[in-house]
């Protein structure tokens, strides 16, 4: 029985916790300085909106842990003695371990703008982000205005948070089209859209300067790089997405890049200590994924790979086909495969793409315009089936296959009206095919 | 529109306001031919009852309602002290003959039960008298308020799509004082409505003319009740469908349950009564309907010739039949979600208050001990009322059928039914009922975990345990647990309201009537990672 230690709770070290606890009988210790019991940081946002009390982002009931003899302690690391296998905590206590698992997420970017760590400034990430939103920004009165930074999944999370509290929100996005980078242009135009309509005043090609602070330290207004513009405000969100939340490590022996650098293995140089989720950083990427993906979904896999290769199963981590969600306040964004924005575009992609009349539905395919081979389709509006797409993207289905049998894959509610057959049509009339919609088959969808 | 919304509320108030006011209003005497008339259509043997009412309410005196109440049960309780003692005084005297004779004149029945039927003839005063104004200043700014309160939401909530905003920030859904008042306030009223019904006459005189017209009758306290069922349907189906006005499968449920209880549970019973049927709610299946095997009914239904026979094989059928066929097809959620009175009333006035419901282990584990329970106890009672009305015998083992009947109607029928069952609402969330007690839900939960077509299936690999659909399942159930899982939830408790789909960031939850092959999928490892990693876990 060996001690492991995890450091962080998020969701990556509490996967692998779990699954070492269903492999093993390993003696398991979680640290975290941020909350005592495992909670679901994309579900913070819902705590401020009023949706959800900060308890029912707790997936586990609080007898969860000891029941399953994982001991949770309470701590800030400060160093990682490796060569003593030991952790040192801010006040002084130290704890051993036989193997270390480094799961400490991320922290929000800063890019050195003046101001940036004014009171009233704060990123959307940890718990105490959340608490400090309730102080700066309780209700618009406090908060005349709120000013965030950066137009990612984050950014306009908090802006849908600040607008659920009627606090007037300016959206600064350095792109000339919100999430330009990662989405095609038809995409990225509806949510522009649909973010103005959500009346926030959404800022495009437009940088930060800096924030101004009032005689207490506090922010008074920021400043616009482009124009100039001064914008009186009382809270700015600086949502410029995340790094590796690793600068407790710097002296450790641990090799780090911009994040800690893992090999296949999730191994670190060090024999023993391992490092998973947002904060693992790959030496080569994984086929076309980033080095460093700050993703849900992944550090869950990465925790559950983790947990074989503790538990005597040495296990590399290879994450299947790529996959993803979110939500644009009201819009519901799936993707699955590679679909890149023109920006990004690979030589031998070509989209198909469809778009709802009136309502925000919208969906493009990217195929290989040689092959018409199925790369990747995102979803807007519209739900997808992940075990379909899945099964396609491994039998590199065609372009015209996944047309036949989109019907399959269409996962929204009940009584929902379909769009197969306009979606069919439109890819009829621009690639002269003839594609017939086949109907839904339970046949097909189960045999996977 | 925020003014609107304010005037609403404000008028909603005053609606109440009038209404929980009516009941002090109004005297209530008898003339002494009306008393005659009454006690010669009763039929009473008592020579004690004619001159303890004359006295006691044959009064020039404007009684209130609750003098009214205490002077008639008192005087009932005169009559039959006096019997009781004569009863005791022959007993002592082994003088049988004389003992057995006092019997006849004892008055059977609940005393605000006989009160309020003898408050009904004789009211006066501002419900009574002018039903139409009353009407008006109670029910209709009622419907007036809370519709102006509601409608402005159609601009408010803003564009379509799940506004949850500030549930748990609100006193009224947050068990904040208002949710507690709210459940003061119904707890009161069906205390009220069960058991003084007396004490509620004058809200029953609202809605006389309503009844004369649907079935020919003055209005009950049960007519009132229906009345009073169907307009906060109505009226909170409205809300549902501004909230849930993207959601198509919500549009739907909520006007199949609004139909199911205006038509079904509404107007046909009263329509029957117009033609000289039984009155009977052709959706309400056996053991919901816990009376349908009860002597009375079974002679009943038996003696209105092939209608009343009509009845008794479509109760029968609906209940072995139907029920199941429907469950293995599309779940429990077809009648629970779309058809039950309960289940609507649960579905549009419970709907703000879903997401107070207890989604711990040990509620889990409760729930499942009471529910059986109930049904068991159920069955029992059917066991038994079968037994009596076959053999006419009038007990079984030595337990009176009528014993047993009387503390299921009693503690299931009307405390765990209707006071918890819809008064716990603000606190306990809105299934206490379908949750905890129904034992119609525990027979087609059992249909709907080991045999039927429904799941909720999860979406692959997508769920992000934000915890959504388990905060709003007004179920209890932890959807999460299994969505993030990747598995897909089959319980016998989930009767297929939508909402944890509705409810879900990120598109991961479907009610589906699939294949029964692969409904329950336990998984090991999640999708995303890739297949050698599955291989690796089956070799294990």
């Amino acid at each position: 029985m060996e001690h492991i230690v995890i450091i962080g709770n998020g969701i990556s070290g509490v996967t692998a916790a779990r699954h070492i606890r269903k492999n093993s009988d390993h003696k398991i210790t979680i640290v975290s300085a941020e909350t005592k019991y495992f909670f679901s940081r994309t579900a913070l946002m819902y705590v401020y909106m009023g949706h959800m009390k900060f308890e029912h982002t707790q997936p586990y009931e609080n007898w969860f842990w000891e029941k399953n003899r994982i001991s949770l302690k309470e701590g800030f690391v400060a160093k990682v003695n490796t060569d003593k296998k030991q952790l040192d905590f801010t006040n002084g206590e130290t704890l051993s371990f036989d193997r270390l698992i480094i799961a400490t997420g991320s922290k929000s970017n800063k890019f050195g703008w003046p101001g940036q760590d004014l009171e009233g400034t704060l990123g959307m990430y940890h718990k105490q982000d959340l608490e400090k939103l309730e102080k700066y920004a309780p209700d618009n009165k406090t908060c005349n205005r709120a000013v965030i930074v950066g137009g990612g999944l984050i950014g306009i999370e908090l802006a849908e948070m600040l607008r659920s509290r009627k606090i007037p929100v300016t959206f600064l996005v350095r792109e000339d089209s919100f999430w330009n980078g990662v989405l095609p242009a038809q995409e990225s135009a509806m949510i522009n859209e649909h973010i103005k309509e959500h009346h926030i005043d959404l800022r495009l090609s437009t940088n930060l300067k800096e924030i101004k602070s009032d005689e207490n330290g506090r922010v008074k207004s920021i400043i616009i790089e482009e124009t100039g513009e001064e914008i009186p405000c009382n809270v700015v969100g600086l949502t410029a997405g995340v790094t590796p939340n690793i600068d407790f490590l710097k002296e450790s022996g641990i090799k780090l890049g911009r994040g800690v650098k893992v090999n296949r293995f999730l191994e670190t140089n060090i024999p023993n200590i391992y490092a998973i989720g947002d904060c693992a950083e790959q030496h080569e990427a994984i086929g076309q994924r980033r080095n460093i993906e700050a993703v849900w979904y992944t550090g869950r896999m990465m925790g559950e790979t983790l947990a074989q290769t503790i538990c005597g199963n040495k296990t590399a981590y290879k994450p299947g086909h790529w996959f993803n969600s979110a939500k644009f306040l009201d819009i519901e964004y799936q993707t699955y495969g590679w679909v890149f924005s023109e920006r990004g575009k690979q030589e031998n992609e070509a989209y198909f793409q469809w778009q709802h009349p009136t309502d925000n539905k919208c969906i493009t395919i990217s195929f290989d315009k040689n092959t018409k081979k199925f790369l990747g389709i995102n979803t807007f509006g519209i739900r997808m089936r992940h075990e379909v797409f899945d099964k396609w993207l491994t039998e590199n289905k065609s372009v015209e296959y996944v047309l036949e049998f989109l019907a399959d894959a269409n996962f929204d509610p009940e009584f929902f009206k379909l769009h197969e057959a306009e979606i069919v049509a439109k890819f009829n009339q621009e690639n002269n095919t003839n594609i017939q919609l086949k109907k839904k088959s339970w046949k097909r969808i189960f045999s996977i | 529109m925020k003014l609107i919304k304010q005037t609403g509320l404000i008028t909603f108030l005053l609606g109440l306001t009038f209404f929980i006011g009516t009941i002090f209003t109004g005297s209530f005497n008898l003339t002494q031919p009306e008393l005659d008339t009454f006690i010669k259509e009763k039929g009473y043997k008592s020579e004690i009852i004619k001159d303890e009412l004359s006295k006691a309410i044959v009064t020039d005196e404007a009684l209130n309602i609750f003098q009214f109440s205490s002077r008639v049960i008192n005087a009932y309780e005169t009559s039959n002290n006096h019997y009781d003692a004569l009863i005791a005084k022959y007993d002592s005297e082994k003088n049988w003959d004389a003992k057995g004779k006092q019997f006849q004149y004892k008055i059977s029945g609940k005393p605000h039960s006989i009160s309020f039927e003898l408050a009904k003839k004789s009211g006066k005063g501002f419900a009574a008298d002018n039903t139409g104004w009353a009407w008006f200043l109670t029910f209709g700014l009622g419907i007036i308020g809370a519709l102006m309160f509601i409608v402005p939401d159609i601009i408010l909530l803003g564009k379509p799509g799940i506004k949850n905003d500030g549930i748990f920030l609100s006193a009224v859904t947050n068990r904040g004082w208002i949710g507690w008042f709210t459940f003061i306030f119904l707890v009161t009223f069906y205390i009220l409505l069960y058991f003084y019904p007396d004490f509620i006459v004058n809200w029953v005189y609202l809605v006389d003319p309503i009844s004369k017209s649907l079935s020919g009758n003055p209005s009950g306290q049960w007519f009132l009740y229906g009345f009073l069922y169907c307009t906060v349907m109505t009226v909170m189906a409205v809300r549902m469908y501004i909230k849930y006005r993207h959601n198509k499968y919500q549009i739907l449920r909520t006007t199949s349950v609004l139909f199911f209880q205006i038509v079904f549970a509404f107007l046909i019973p009263e329509i029957l009564v117009r033609f000289q049927m039984p009155w009977y709610d052709f959706k309400n299946a056996f053991p919901l309907d816990y009376d349908f095997f009860f002597r009375w009914n079974l002679e009943e239904l038996l003696a209105s010739g092939a209608f009343g026979l009509f009845i008794l094989v479509w109760g029968v059928v609906l209940t072995i039949v139907v029920v199941p066929v429907m469950v293995y097809f599309f779940g429990k959620r077809w009648y629970c979600s779309w058809v039950c009175g309960c289940g609507g009333l649960a579905e549009t006035l419970g709907d703000p208050y879903r997401q107070n419901s207890s989604k711990t282990l040990l509620s889990w584990r409760v729930e499942r001990i009471v529910i059986h329970s109930v049904l068991v106890f159920v069955l029992v009672m059917t066991g038994f009322a079968l037994y009596t009305f076959f053999t006419q015998e009038s007990q079984v083992l030595g337990i009176k059928t009528q014993t047993i009947q009387d503390i299921y109607g009693f503690l299931i029928g009307a405390i765990f039914a209707g006071v918890i069952g819809t008064g716990f609402y603000p606190i306990f969330g809105n299934r206490v009922w379908c949750r905890f007690g129904c034992p119609l839900a525990a027979y087609l939960g059992f249909v709907q975990r080991f045999k039927s077509r429904f799941r909720i299936t999860t979406n692959g690999g997508q769920c992000i345990s934000c915890g959504n659909c388990s905060t709003y399942c007004e179920q209890g159930i932890d959807v999460r647990a299994y969505a993030q899982k990747g598995e897909n939830i089959v319980r016998s408790s989930c009767v297929g309201c939508g909402i944890c789909s509705a409810v879900c960031p990120r598109g991961v939850l479907k009610l589906e009537n699939g294949p029964e092959e692969g409904r329950i999928n336990p998984t090991e490892i999640l999708l995303g990672n890739d297949v050698d990693l599955m291989d690796l876990m089956n070799k294990k």
